[in-house]
C-alpha cells in the first residue's frame, strides 16, 4: 500500500517537471511568435505572453520590402540547398569506399578523417587559408570549406555496415563496376542515413552566420539571413557608431524595433522547423549510430 | 637452398604485382575517395600547417621562406599577457560548468522522459525539446536577451510576481551572471537532443530487469537508481570522456552573440580572444599561438581523461 502511494506520488512529481521542462522550452517560441504579430507601437507597453494583442501582419510587411533580407534569405536558401547536396556526395561517396573491407586504402583515409575530428588548425590559421586560396567574398566559402566532415561520413558508414555486402556481390557479377554500384546499389538503401545527414547538414548551413561575418560581411550581395539578423539584434547592445551605415540600421531607427527583430527572428528559424517533425524518425538512429562509432 | 634463393625476388615481385593489380581493380574506389582525401589535406590539414605562424612575424603576402623566425616569442608575449589569464579563467570556468550541466540534466531529462507512460505525451515533450537545438545561436542569443530583459522579459516578471526580487534584474548587463547565463542557455538549448543518446541506451535495457526488481518489491525510484542509471553508465563514460576533450575548444559563438561590453572581463574566451587581440588587429602570429595553446590543452585534457576513466571505470573511446 504504501509502496504504491510512494509511486503515485513519484508520478505526479515525474508529470510535474516534465510539464515544467516543456513550459520552459516552449514558451520562448511562443512568447517571440506572439510578438511579432503583435502591432510594433503596442509592443512598447509590454505585457505580450503567448497570443498577440493587437494582431497585424504589418511586422511581416516591413520586413519582405526590405532587399536585404529578401537578399539574404534567398542566399541562405541557396546555401543550404547547394551544401547540403554537396556534402551528401562527398559523404555518401567516401563512406561507400571506406566500408569496402577489401579497399586498400580504406584504414589510411579513415585515421586521417578521424584525426580531423580532435585537432584543427584553429581559427587563424584557418583564416589566412581561406584569404590565401582567394575565396573571400565568394559564395564558395559557404560550401568548400566544410564539405567533408568526417562525423557525418561515420554515421553513412556505419549504416552501410549493416547492408548485406552479398548485395554488391552480385551486382558486381552482374558486371556492375563500383560506381554503378554505389549509385544504383547503395544510394538508395542508405535513404535513412542520408536523411539524417542533410538534416545535420541542413541546419548547419542554414544556421551558419560566422563565416560571413568573417569573409563576407561587407558585401551585401553575399550576407546571409542569419548575419543579418545577428546585426539587427547586436544593434541594441553594440553602440550605436560601431553600426554599419547600411539600410537595415536606419529601418530600425525608423520604428519601433521589438516586435520588427522577432518578425525576422521567426523568418529566419521556421524554414528549419518545418523540416525536423519529418526527418525525426531517421535522426534519432542516426545521432545514436554516429556517436556510438566516432 | 637453391630453391629458396631463388624464388624470393619473384615472391616479392609477384606480391608487388597483386597489390598492383588490386590497386587497378579498385581504381573506381580509388577515384572516388582520393578526390576527397586532397579536399581533406587542404582544408583540414594545410591550416594545422599554419601553425608555422606562430613562429614568425607573419606578414600576409611574402612567401613562406621570406618570413622572419622568431622562435617562441609569441608565447611569451601571450603568457605575459594578464588578459590572457582572465580569459583562461573564463574559458575554463564556462566550459566546466558547461560539461557538468551539459551531462547532468541531459541524464536527468532521459530518466525523466522514460518514466512518462503516456505515449502521446512523451513523443510530444520530445520532439518539443528538440526545437531549441535546430534554431541557430543567433535566433537563442536573441531569445536569451529577450527573456532576460528589463522590459517585458518573462523571467523578470515571474520572479516579480513571486516576489523574489523588487526590482527586475539586468541579467545582461551583470558580469558576474554571465557564466550562469550562457550555461542555462546552453542547457535550454541542447538538453533534449542530447538526451536521445541516453534515451536509445535506456531503450536497450532488458525489460527482465525490470520485472525482478518489481518482484523483489522494488519502487520505481528505486529502479531508476539500480537498473536504468547502471545501465546507461557506459554510455555515460563515453559522451562524458569525449566532452571533456572539448573541454576548453567550446568555440565563443555563445559568448560573442550573448555578450557585450559591459560583461567583456567575464565574457571573452581563448577563440574570441584570438578573434579580437589577433585578427581583427592583424597580429596573426600572437593569434594563431592562442589557437595552438588552445589545441594542445584540449588534447592533453582528452588523453587524461581517457586515461583516467580507462584505470577507474575501465572504459575508454581509444
Amino acid at each position: 500500500m504504501s509502496r504504491s502511494l510512494f509511486d503515485r506520488l513519484f508520478d505526479v512529481v515525474v508529470y510535474v517537471l516534465i510539464t515544467l521542462i516543456t513550459i520552459i522550452t516552449l514558451y520562448p517560441f511562443l512568447n517571440v511568435l506572439a510578438i511579432s504579430f503583435n502591432d510594433s507601437v503596442d509592443t512598447v507597453r509590454g505585457g505580450i505572453t503567448i497570443y498577440p494583442r493587437e494582431f497585424t501582419l504589418q511586422n511581416y510587411k516591413l520586413i519582405f520590402s526590405y532587399d536585404g533580407l529578401i537578399t539574404g534569405f534567398k542566399i541562405s536558401v541557396l546555401r543550404t540547398v547547394v551544401g547540403t547536396i554537396a556534402g551528401l556526395i562527398s559523404g555518401s561517396m567516401l563512406a561507400f569506399t571506406l566500408a569496402r573491407t577489401e579497399f586498400q586504402g580504406r584504414r589510411f583515409i579513415s585515421t586521417f578523417l578521424a584525426i580531423t575530428m580532435y585537432v584543427s588548425g584553429g581559427l587563424i590559421p584557418g583564416f589566412v587559408l581561406i584569404r590565401n586560396l582567394d575565396l573571400v567574398n565568394t559564395f564558395a566559402v559557404y560550401i568548400l570549406p566544410g564539405l567533408v566532415s568526417a562525423f557525418n561520413i561515420f554515421v553513412i558508414r556505419s549504416f552501410i555496415d549493416g547492408i548485406p555486402y552479398s548485395l554488391q556481390e552480385s551486382a558486381k557479377l552482374d558486371g556492375a563496376n563500383d560506381f554503378t554500384i554505389y549509385y544504383r546499389v547503395i544510394l538508395p538503401l542508405c535513404k535513412p542515413a542520408l536523411a539524417t545527414v542533410a538534416l545535420f547538414l541542413a541546419v548547419g548551413q542554414w544556421n551558419s552566420w560566422f563565416d560571413t561575418y568573417l569573409f563576407n560581411g561587407s558585401n551585401s550581395k553575399l550576407t546571409t539571413l542569419q548575419y543579418e539578423l545577428m546585426k539587427v539584434l547586436q544593434s541594441t547592445t553594440v553602440n550605436a557608431n560601431n553600426v554599419r551605415g547600411d539600410n537595415m540600421n536606419q529601418l530600425m531607427a525608423q520604428i519601433s524595433p521589438d516586435s520588427v527583430k522577432m518578425a525576422i527572428t521567426i523568418v529566419a528559424t521556421v524554414p528549419i522547423l518545418v523540416v525536423y517533425p519529418f526527418l525525426q524518425k531517421y535522426f534519432v538512429k542516426g545521432m545514436t549510430l554516429g556517436a556510438v562509432k566516432s | 637452398m637453391k630453391a629458396v634463393t631463388r624464388d624470393e625476388p619473384e615472391l616479392g615481385l609477384t606480391r608487388k604485382r597483386t597489390k598492383w593489380t588490386t590497386f587497378k581493380n579498385q581504381k573506381v574506389l580509388y577515384m572516388m575517395s582520393v578526390p576527397f582525401v586532397l579536399w581533406v589535406l587542404v582544408f583540414q590539414y594545410l591550416p594545422l600547417w599554419g601553425w608555422t605562424m606562430a613562429f614568425q612575424n607573419y606578414k600576409p603576402g611574402k612567401s613562406f621562406l621570406e618570413q622572419k623566425w622568431v622562435g617562441f616569442e609569441h608565447f611569451a608575449a601571450l603568457f605575459q599577457d594578464d588578459r590572457f589569464y582572465l580569459v583562461l579563467r573564463n574559458t575554463l570556468a564556462m566550459s566546466s560548468l558547461g560539461l557538468v550541466a551539459g551531462f547532468v540534466f541531459p541524464v536527468m531529462f532521459a530518466l525523466l522522459l522514460n518514466e512518462v507512460r503516456v505515449q502521446v505525451l512523451k513523443r510530444f515533450v520530445q520532439t518539443v525539446s528538440y526545437l531549441p537545438h535546430f534554431v541557430s545561436w543567433v535566433v537563442a542569443a536573441g531569445i536569451v536577451s529577450k527573456m532576460l530583459s528589463t522590459d517585458g522579459g518573462v523571467v523578470n516578471a515571474v520572479l516579480m510576481s513571486l516576489h523574489v526580487i523588487d526590482q527586475p534584474i539586468q541579467f545582461m548587463a551583470k558580469g558576474h551572471m554571465f557564466w550562469g547565463i550562457v550555461t542555462a542557455a546552453d542547457v535550454w538549448k541542447e538538453t533534449g537532443w542530447n538526451a536521445i543518446i541516453y534515451l536509445a541506451a535506456i531503450a536497450g535495457i532488458g525489460p527482465e530487469l525490470y520485472e525482478a526488481a518489481r518482484v523483489d518489491g522494488a519502487s520505481r525510484l528505486r529502479q531508476m537508481w539500480h537498473i536504468t542509471l547502471p545501465g546507461i553508465r557506459p554510455t555515460i563514460i563515453v559522451l562524458l570522456i569525449m566532452s571533456i576533450g572539448h573541454l576548453i575548444g567550446i568555440g565563443f559563438e555563445r559568448q560573442f552573440l550573448l555578450g557585450n561590453h559591459m560583461v567583456s572581463d567575464y565574457s571573452e574566451v581563448l577563440d574570441l580572444y584570438s578573434l579580437k587581440y589577433g585578427l581583427e588587429m592583424g597580429r596573426y602570429s600572437f593569434g594563431t599561438a592562442i589557437n595552438i595553446f588552445n589545441s594542445v590543452i584540449s588534447l592533453m585534457l582528452l588523453f587524461i581523461a581517457n586515461g583516467a576513466f580507462k584505470r577507474i571505470a575501465n572504459e575508454s573511446i581509444m
